[in-house]
C-alpha cells in the first residue's frame, strides 16, 4: 500500500495531503502538551460532583435528595446574616449528584480590581455553612481544564483558547489527511486482533471523532464572549441594552434600582414549589434573588438541566417582596437556543449515569488521541535521526515533556488527591496547598523525566502514577472512615465508585508501563524498513528502538497511518 | 551571504502565512461576527449567530491559509473573503452606533 502511495504521489510537488500533514503535525505538536492536560482534566470533570464529594469525606453520603424548596428558603434565610447588604444572592441547590448546596453572593463595598463575590458551601439539612475540609476538589481539575493556574484567569481563559483553535484545526487538517477516512470509520476491525489497535493515533481519533470535534467547538463556545466581543460590543451600547443578550444566556438576573423602600422577602420555597410543579421536584438548578430586603427585590428560579440537552435559561422571576410570579422564561431565539445546545453538550450534565460514563470514555480516548499524537512526534522521527543516540536538541525536548505531560500529569493529578487526605485541616490556606502539591508534584516528574534515560523514565513515572493511584482508596480506608467495603455496604457509589475507578485507572497505568518495559531489542539502524514490514507483535518487535514508549505500537504499516505522516 | 537568501526564501513565506493563519483568520473571523449584525434577525440572535459561526470560518481560514500554492495567494484569499464581508459589516458599524 505504501509502495503505491509513493508511486502516486512522487511526482507531484507537494499535494494538499502532504500539505495538511504538515500543518496536523505541528497545530497537533506545539500545543499539545496543554491540550493533553485539557482533555485529561476535561475528562475527569465530567465528575466533578463525585470528586468534590470524595473531597469531603466529613459530609455524609446523602441517600435521598433533601427537598430544594425547603433548602433554598433555608440557604436564603443564611444569607440574610452573612451576606445583608449584598445586592444579589445566587443559590446553587443539591441534587442527585451534590450533596451541598452553595451560594456566591455579590460584595456591597467591592473595589475595582478587589473580588467581587462572596461564596460559601452549605449544608442542605440545617442551611449553616458546613464545617468541611478547606478545599477545592473536583473543581481544580474543572476550572484548571479551561483556565489554568497561577495566572490570571482572563490570560488563562485565552490560552486555552488558542489551544482549543489549534486542536480545530488539527482535527480538521487530519480529517483532510486521513484519506480513508470514511471507510475507517465504518469498518473498524477490532477481527483483526494484534494489528487492529496499531494504529492507536488513528482508532482513537477517528472513533471518537465526531466527539473530538463536538467538544472542541461547543468548548470554544462556551467562551464565546470572551473571544469575538466585537458584534456585542458594537451591537449593545448600554447595560440596559446589554440585558437584552444576557437574558437570552443564562438566569442570573442582575440587581435593578433599589427602591429605598424596606421590605421583607417573600418565603423563597413558595416560588421554588411553583417552579417545581413545573419541572419537578429535585430539577430546580439555582434561585438568584436580588436586592433582598428592598421593595424592588426580584427572585428567579431557574430549572435544571435534567430532560433538556440544552443550557439555555429557563426561568420563573418572582417579586421578592410579594412572592406574585411576573414573568415565565422559558424560551429563547434560535441563536441562544442553538448555543445553549452546544453548550450542555460540552458539559454532559444533561445526562444520566450512563451518558456521563460514555462521555468520559470517549473523553478519555480523546486524551489518548492528544497523548498517542504527541509520542508519535519522536516515534516517527527516531527513524530518521542521524544519531539515535544523541537526538537533537528538539527532539529531546519534545521527548521529555511527552513524559513530564503525560506520565507526570497523572502523578499529579493523584498528589492533588493525596494531598486532600494528607494535609492537616489546620493549615492555612489548605485548599490552595491542595493546588501547590499538585504542581509541585508535576514539577518534580519534570525533573524526573528530564534527568533519567527516557525509557526508564517513561517506566518509572508510570510506575509511580499507578502506585499512587492504586494505594488512595487506601489511603481512604486509614484516614477516613468510609473505607470500600462501608461505601459499598451503604450504597455509597460515590466514595465506592471514586476506589474502583481509581484500581481500574491505576491498572491502565500498570498495563501501560508493562508495554513500555517490554519494548527493548535495539537494531542497528536501517536494518530494515518498518513501514514496509508487516508489524511483529509487541513483544518481538525490532524496529531501532532507543527510548521506546506504550504508544510506539502506533506505528506500523497501515495505510491511514501512512498518511498521517 | 548566499546562504542568507536562500534561508529566508524559504522562511518568510512560511512566517508570513503563519501569521495570516493566525492574526489574519482571526481578524477575518471578527470582521465575520460583525457582519453577522446585518443579518435581518433579532440583535441578541444576529450577535450569537456571529460568535458561534466565527471559530468555524476561523479554522476554515487557517486551513486555506496552508492549503494554496503561496502565500500570497493565501493572503489575497483572505483579503478577497474579508472584501465580501465588508460592506456588511460596514452597514453592522454605522447602525450600531445609532441603534
Amino acid at each position: 500500500m505504501s509502495e503505491k502511495r509513493a508511486e502516486s504521489a512522487a511526482p507531484k510537488p507537494r499535494g494538499i495531503r502532504q500539505t495538511m500533514s504538515d500543518l496536523h503535525i505541528w497545530a497537533g505538536l506545539l500545543l499539545g502538551w496543554m491540550l493533553y492536560a485539557m482533555f485529561l482534566t476535561g475528562t475527569v470533570s465530567y465528575f466533578k460532583n463525585e470528586i468534590s464529594q470524595w473531597a469531603r469525606p466529613e459530609l455524609a453520603h446523602q441517600a435521598s435528595v433533601p427537598d430544594p424548596a425547603d433548602v433554598a428558603q433555608r440557604v436564603a434565610g443564611e444569607l440574610g446574616r452573612l451576606a445583608a447588604g449584598s445586592s444579589q444572592w445566587s443559590i446553587g441547590l443539591p441534587s442527585a449528584r451534590e450533596n451541598t448546596a452553595e451560594a456566591f453572593w455579590r460584595l456591597a463595598s467591592a473595589q475595582p480590581g478587589q473580588r467581587r463575590f462572596g461564596q460559601a458551601t452549605f449544608d442542605p439539612a440545617t442551611g449553616h455553612k458546613v464545617t468541611a475540609r478547606d478545599t477545592t476538589g473536583g473543581e481544580f481539575f474543572y476550572r484548571f481544564h479551561f483556565q489554568f493556574h497561577y495566572m490570571p484567569v482572563l490570560w488563562g481563559r485565552w490560552l486555552a483558547g488558542l489551544a482549543a483553535m489549534f486542536m480545530l484545526v488539527a482535527i480538521v487538517s487530519g480529517v483532510i489527511t486521513h484519506k480513508k477516512i470514511f471507510t475507517d470509520f465504518f469498518t473498524f476491525r477490532w477481527a483483526k486482533g494484534q494489528r487492529s489497535w496499531l494504529d492507536a493515533h488513528n482508532a482513537l481519533s477517528v472513533f471518537g471523532l465526531p466527539f473530538h470535534l463536538m467538544i472542541t467547538y461547543t468548548g470554544l463556545v462556551t467562551l464565546m464572549a470572551l473571544y469575538m466581543p466585537y458584534g456585542e460590543r458594537l451591537a449593545f451600547k448600554t447595560p440596559q441594552e446589554r440585558q437584552q443578550l444576557t437574558r437570552e444566556l443564562n438566569a442570573f438576573i442582575q440587581p435593578g434600582k433599589p427602591s429605598g423602600r424596606a421590605a421583607e422577602l417573600a418565603p423563597v420555597a413558595d416560588m421554588v414549589r411553583q417552579a417545581q410543579a413545573l419541572w419537578g421536584r429535585d430539577n430546580i438548578a439555582r434561585v438568584t434573588i436580588t436586592l433582598p430586603g428592598d421593595a424592588a427585590s426580584r427572585v428567579a428560579v431557574a430549572r435544571g438541566e435534567e430532560g433538556r440537552a440544552s443550557m439555555s435559561p429557563q426561568y420563573l422571576l418572582f417579586e421578592g417582596s410579594s412572592g406574585r410570579l411576573l414573568e415565565t422564561h422559558d424560551s429563547v431565539g434560535p441563536a441562544a437556543e442553538t448555543r445553549g445546545v452546544m453548550y450542555a453538550l460540552h458539559l454532559g450534565r444533561f445526562g444520566d449515569t450512563v451518558t456521563r460514563w460514555l462521555y468520559f470514555l470517549v473523553s478519555l480516548a480523546g486524551t489518548a488521541m492528544v497523548g498517542t499524537g504527541l509520542v508519535m512526534w519522536t516515534v516517527k522521527r527516531r527513524r530518521k535521526l542521524p544519531d539515535p543516540a544523541r537526538p537533537h536538541l528538539g527532539f529531546r525536548l519534545v521527548e521529555r515533556l511527552n513524559i513530564a505531560t503525560i506520565a507526570g500529569l497523572s502523578i499529579a493529578m493523584a498528589t492533588f488527591l493525596w494531598s486532600n487526605r494528607l494535609l492537616p485541616g489546620t493549615l492555612a490556606q489548605r485548599g490552595e496547598w491542595e493546588i501547590h502539591a499538585f504542581f509541585i508534584a508535576w514539577a518534580l516528574a519534570l525533573a524526573h523525566a528530564v534527568l533519567r534515560p527516557p525509557r526508564r523514565a517513561w517506566i518509572e513515572l508510570l510506575w509511580v502514577g499507578a502506585a499512587m493511584l492504586a494505594l488512595l482508596p487506601v489511603l481512604n480506608m486509614l484516614t477516613t472512615d468510609r473505607p470500600l467495603w462501608r461505601s459499598i455496604a451503604e450504597g455509597d457509589w460515590v466514595f465506592a465508585g471514586m476506589d474502583l475507578v481509581l484500581w481500574a485507572l491505576a491498572a491502565l497505568h500498570v498495563k501501560l508501563a508493562l508495554r513500555t518495559a517490554r519494548h527493548k531489542a535495539p537494531v542497528p539502524r536501517g536494518a530494515q524498513s518498518p513501514r514496509t514490514k508487516a508489524p511483529a507483535p509487541a513483544g518481538e518487535r525490532t524496529v531501532p528502538s532507543v527510548p521506546r514508549t506504550t504508544f510506539d505500537a502506533t506505528h506500523g504499516a497501515t495505510p491511514s497511518q501512512d498518511a498521517l505522516r | 551571504m548566499i546562504a542568507l537568501p536562500v534561508r529566508a526564501r524559504r522562511v518568510v513565506p512560511l512566517v508570513s502565512r503563519i501569521v495570516a493563519a493566525i492574526l489574519g483568520g482571526y481578524a477575518l473571523a471578527a470582521l465575520a461576527s460583525v457582519a453577522a449584525l446585518a443579518l435581518p434577525i433579532a440583535r441578541p440572535q444576529a450577535v450569537l449567530t456571529g460568535m458561534l459561526a466565527s471559530f468555524a470560518l476561523y479554522a476554515g481560514a487557517v486551513i486555506w491559509v496552508f492549503a494554496v500554492r503561496s502565500a500570497t495567494r493565501a493572503w489575497v484569499g483572505l483579503l478577497m473573503a474579508a472584501a465580501v464581508l465588508m460592506p456588511a459589516a460596514w452597514v453592522a458599524w454605522h447602525a450600531g452606533g445609532s441603534a
